[in-house]
């Protein structure tokens, strides 16, 4: 009897890409252009203005997105798995502000710290429980959660920020300490991001929030449990929020309920430009960090020459517009290739 | 009348040529269309049929070449132009708004030049009446999303009705209807052909060809083959000038009577899911191939997919290889080696933006995984690869999406994900639906062959030929019940359809 399944172990047949064809695909790749595009700006920006190739404008480039990066992590494997996530903002000013109250109410910031997170992933799970079980759209629980939390965040603080002076200096490390040169915040960044960037390219339990955003329906016919892959992203998401909640209030030495105003915009943006795509299942880690990156430093780039902040706005947003355009017609042009 | 018909072209073609990137679509290509009458296209998938004839419809402009209605030269640079020159066309793929009632469907086109500020639901509402009247009772004011897929496609059919038009394209229209379904389709095309509309058809079955049509013309990779007399030529002709060469045996030889075994792989008990379907019960034996006919809607796939727990509440017994099978969800079913390939390959069969690879793994990623849940890619791409080969699939690189398929190697795709699980027993839904010819002669001697493996194989189909042709046995659905079985030489069409619908039967005997 024939063998058709995985067991039989055939030799390899595959065809060697060659050096030019592997070099035409590293060039096709999304990340290949971003990288052009950063590295194009900072040899335009180390001549425009000399404070740009500083090591504290590189310090404060990178602390600007390395916090967000990890929002940017759990946005980008939502929208793989067909989601979206608008109260990221306010979730992870939520997570400052329950930390930060635990704190004052004379918890250790520890404690606080992982009491906030569980929190985080609790509205998380609600979110997913809303979409999965309930059967609403990702965009609308998402849109009144941020209301809500925001609200709560309001309310838990009379709208104030609370300074919390007393945080020990253990505790302050994480957001404003340094390994050697590198701060702690970059650490934990790069960590994040390398371990959920393989993941995402590597795993079983990742590669199934890929089937689930491509195709939902051929996905359930895989024997994929759609509704629990989109349930664990929604609340990784959250989650992710939430350690960015924290590490901004270590950062701070303070509990701001203002915070994160807009975030979830910069956080899609940077994911959308960086190749995910809002239909799911199409993205990378990878690409959406340097998506963050492009930004953060065309915003920095934008304050160094003094450009009026509501023009950074309309140049942020165009740019994305931008990015959206040409990759719409990168992929119509590569769709009448085949 | 027929004379003076032959030289009265409204339609006429020349040298149209086009092209994508590199790929040629059309070369050259000559048609001409005359008044009233029914004019087949055949080709395989790729063969350049639906480019030539979104070129008449104004949706893609051709590179070169002439377009001309009535002798006269005319430039179609939109299907709104198209319209007005009187061409109707009725896409493959439904094309309908679900949330919108169908008679607002039907009387779209209408709306959009209408010169009123208000909608006249009334109005619309009767034009759409009279339009579906002579092919459906769907009611006016029902939503399309409630309706079947037949019905969509019945309704799409009406809505070009609507707009008066000289020559109406119908792209496989009965891919999704019922033979009963597809009569009525049929007599109202000769109807239409009668009041002088000229009705270009395009299908993969010569048995419609041959009973339907007056003449057909051939393409092949884009090229024009020939135009002929429905009378003066066969289904074989037809073929081979598809194919480009003679397709000798278009089904694999069935089971001879010494080689049938009693070995039952599936026996299904008094399968029941209270509305669907009631008391189905059946064995799949080894080394046959046995086939489910049925109206559709009259519950073949919900039977097929309640099997498996992809959906439903099912009571009742399954045991495979004589164990009971206690089965709470799909991931189950599949761990037990019993597989569903979905009729509908683009919405449900395959990820289109995932590469071959990942598509075929879909089922089982834990096989080409190491302990830790990391995904081998070597392990991934040599078995897909490995099952490509076996199953013929046609491909550049391993790695690229399954997009860039024809629907043929998609499907092969899909077939290949059922595959690497070594599945015991495979229900296809539909195995042959929009695949060419050749694919399709190739899917059924896969098929073949695995059940001479002793893969249990349960084929789902409304083409009533390949059933024919393919199973060894048949057994009809009617209203979620099975009404009977058919095989040697009972299993006819005329024996399926009276088991499948009563109407059908006593039309038959009467």
């Amino acid at each position: 009897m024939r063998t058709y399944g995985a067991e039989e172990t055939g030799a390899a047949q595959r065809k060697p890409a060659g050096i030019a064809g592997a070099l035409r695909q590293m060039l096709g790749m999304r990340e290949v252009g971003l990288i052009a595009i950063i590295l194009l700006l900072f040899i335009v920006m180390s001549f425009a203005s000399p404070y740009f190739l500083t090591w504290v404008n590189m310090r404060a480039m990178a602390m600007a997105f390395a916090v967000e990066g990890i929002v940017v992590v759990g946005m980008t494997i939502l929208l793989i798995s067909g989601g979206i996530d608008l109260s990221v903002g306010s979730v992870t000013a939520l997570a400052m502000v329950i930390a930060g109250l635990l704190f004052l109410a004379g918890f250790d910031p520890w404690t606080a710290s992982a009491i906030s997170i569980l929190a985080c992933l609790a509205i998380g799970a609600a979110m997913g429980f809303f979409v999965t079980r309930i059967g609403l759209h990702h965009f609308i629980v998402s849109l009144a959660v941020m209301v809500i939390a925001r609200g709560i965040c309001l309310l838990g603080t009379g709208g104030r920020p609370l300074g919390l002076y007393t945080l020990p200096p253990e505790f302050k490390f994480i957001g404003q300490g340094s390994l050697g040169v590198v701060p702690v915040v970059i650490v934990i960044f790069v960590v994040v991001v390398i371990a959920f960037d393989f993941m995402l390219r590597k795993t079983t339990m990742f590669r199934k929030v890929f089937y689930t955003g491509s195709n939902e329906k051929a996905a359930a016919y895989s024997g994929i449990r759609t509704k629990k892959v989109v349930f664990l992203t929604t609340t990784l998401c959250s989650g992710l929020c939430g350690v960015a909640g924290i590490i901004y209030m270590a950062r701070f030495g303070s509990a701001q309920p203002t915070f994160g105003m807009g975030m979830e915009l910069n956080v899609i943006a940077a994911a959308v430009i960086g190749g995910a795509s809002l239909s799911g299942g199409v993205g990378t880690i990878f690409g959406a960090i340097l998506g963050a990156i492009l930004l953060s430093v065309v915003s920095s780039s934008l304050a160094l020459l003094d450009v009026s902040v509501y023009w950074q706005d309309i140049i942020r947003g165009s740019i994305l517009l931008a990015a959206v355009t040409i990759d719409h017609f990168i992929n119509k042009r590569r769709k009448q290739r085949v | 009348m027929k004379t003076t018909m032959e030289n009265d072209l409204v339609l006429k073609l020349s040298g149209v040529s086009k092209s994508f990137g590199p790929v040629q679509a059309l070369r050259g290509v000559d048609f001409d269309l005359r008044r009233g009458e029914i004019h087949a296209i055949a080709g395989e998938n790729g063969a350049g049929k639906s480019t030539l004839m979104n070129i008449v419809d104004g949706i893609i402009r051709p590179d070169s070449g002439e377009i001309y209605i009535d002798d006269e030269l005319v430039e179609i640079t939109s299907p709104a132009v198209a319209q007005r020159l009187g061409i109707g066309l009725v896409h493959q793929e439904i094309a309908l708004c679900p949330d919108v009632s169908v008679a607002e469907n039907i009387c779209m086109c209408a709306t959009s030049i209408s010169r009123s500020l208000l909608m006249d639901f009334r109005a619309i509402e009767a034009k759409a009446k009279a339009a579906l009247g002579t092919l459906c009772d769907v009611p006016p004011t029902a939503l399309v999303r409630d309706l079947s897929i037949s019905q969509q496609q019945l309704v799409e059919i009406a809505k070009a009705l609507t707009l008066d038009c000289r020559v109406l394209i119908l792209d496989e229209p009965t891919a999704a209807l019922t033979e009963r379904e597809a009569k009525i389709l049929f007599g109202i095309m000769r109807r239409l052909a009668d009041q002088g509309i000229s009705i270009i058809y395009i299908t993969h079955r010569m048995a419609e060809i041959f009973e339907n049509c007056d003449r057909v013309t051939v393409f092949r990779d884009g090229q024009y083959v020939m135009t002929r007399d429905i009378r003066e030529i066969t289904p074989g002709d037809v073929v081979a000038a598809m194919v480009g060469r003679v397709i000798d045996n278009l089904y694999p030889a069935k089971l001879a009577a010494h080689e049938r075994s009693d070995e039952v792989i599936l026996a299904v008990r008094n399968l029941t899911d209270r509305a669907r379907y009631r008391n189905v019960t059946f064995d799949l034996k080894k080394g046959e191939i046995l086939g489910l006919a049925g109206l559709i809607g009259a519950g073949r796939s919900e039977i097929a997919r309640g099997i498996c727990r992809l959906e439903g509440e099912t009571s009742g017994e399954v045991e495979l290889y004589g164990r009971a099978l206690r089965l709470r969800h799909y991931r189950d079913s599949i761990d037990h080696g019993i597989v569903y390939l979905s009729e509908d390959r683009k919405g449900d069969g395959i990820f289109l933006d995932m590469s071959i690879a990942a598509n075929v793994s879909a089922l089982s990623l834990e096989l080409v995984a190491t302990r830790f849940g990391i995904v081998d890619e070597r392990r991934e791409q040599d078995l897909a690869t490995r099952l490509g080969r076996s199953l013929n699939l046609r491909y550049g690189d391993i790695r690229q999406a399954a997009s860039a398929l024809s629907g043929g190697n998609q499907q092969k795709v899909a077939i290949a994900k059922m595959l690497s699980v070594n599945p015991k027993v495979i229900f296809l839904d539909e195995p042959t639906r929009g695949v060419d010819v050749g694919a399709k002669a190739e899917i059924h001697r896969i098929l073949r062959a695995l059940a001479q493996d002793g893969v249990g194989i349960l084929v789902i189909s409304s083409e009533l030929p390949e059933l024919i042709g393919l199973c060894d046995r048949v057994l009809v659905v009617r209203e979620g019940e099975i009404t009977g079985e058919v095989a040697g030489d009972r299993m006819t069409e005329n024996n399926i359809m009276y088991l499948a619908s009563i109407e059908a039967g006593r039309a038959a005997t009467a």
